[in-house]
């Protein structure tokens, strides 16, 4: 299973969101490889994610794409993070 | 994290900021300051700014101000305007005092610092910490502190 996390630019949010995302899943005994994109990067994929990770505002120019789009609001939160994935994957 | 990450210099506490683009700007140009980034890398954080929103405050009250990896940056670097006064950006966590700027020369080679700073960030009572904190050597230490 693909999980994307998504910034604007790639290289800040989307790269702390995935580190958490990951431990999260590992919590959850889940089992996904979670890659950190860019917006245009997630517009412009071959390969969708299932789940897509990213903060509200990024969340608003993500519509139309045909993954599961996921804000989250405090992306150091792992009980945050635990809970939306476990909603949506477990 | 090593204390390395934030140069001298690379941490200002302020009374209050005229504006959240303001306070961005202030905290981008300290990574001029310590010569991790030329003035260009201001302008483009604005721009990323004005361009998707406040996306990157991503935790209450904290902000971690970027913007792509470009010709503007020298090295890989991070810095933290502290308000005494929070300012809103129009984020849902909203209001922010803690504005960090980062930058990178590439998609790699900050991804170390970054990884030690999301798992400092993680640690529980750390944000409130730097939240409450209002002395540089405290914010300082904080950021400086490692896992036992």
């Amino acid at each position: 299973m693909l999980v994307y996390a998504v910034c604007g630019a790639g290289i800040g949010t989307s790269v702390l969101l995935k580190a958490n995302a990951e431990r999260a899943l590992s919590m959850l005994g889940i089992e996904a490889e979670v890659q950190a994109v860019s917006i245009e990067d997630a517009r412009g994929t071959h390969r969708m994610a299932q789940v897509v990770l990213a903060t509200p505002e990024i969340v608003d120019q993500l519509t139309g794409i045909p993954a599961e789009v996921i804000a989250i609001q405090n992306i150091f939160d792992l009980a945050e993070l635990g809970e939306k994935l476990k909603e949506s994957l477990g | 994290m090593k204390t390395s990450f934030f140069a001298p210099g690379a941490v200002e506490i302020q009374d209050d900021a005229a504006s959240f683009q303001a306070a961005v700007a202030t905290a981008t140009e300290l990574l001029v300051t310590t010569g991790s980034a030329l003035p260009g890398y201001v302008t483009e954080v604005q721009l990323a700014l004005e361009d998707l929103g406040p996306y990157f405050v991503v935790a209450p009250g904290l902000a971690i101000a970027h913007a792509k990896p470009s010709e503007q940056v020298l090295a890989p670097g991070m810095a933290l305007l502290k308000l005494r006064t929070p300012i809103n950006s129009g984020s849902h966590n909203d209001p922010v005092s803690l504005v960090f700027a980062l930058c990178s020369t590439d998609a790699s080679s900050h991804l170390d610092m970054l990884s030690e700073f999301g798992e400092l960030m993680s640690r529980d009572g750390v944000i409130n910490s730097l939240l409450n904190a209002s002395a540089e050597s405290v914010i300082r230490q904080i950021l400086s502190s490692r896992q036992v």
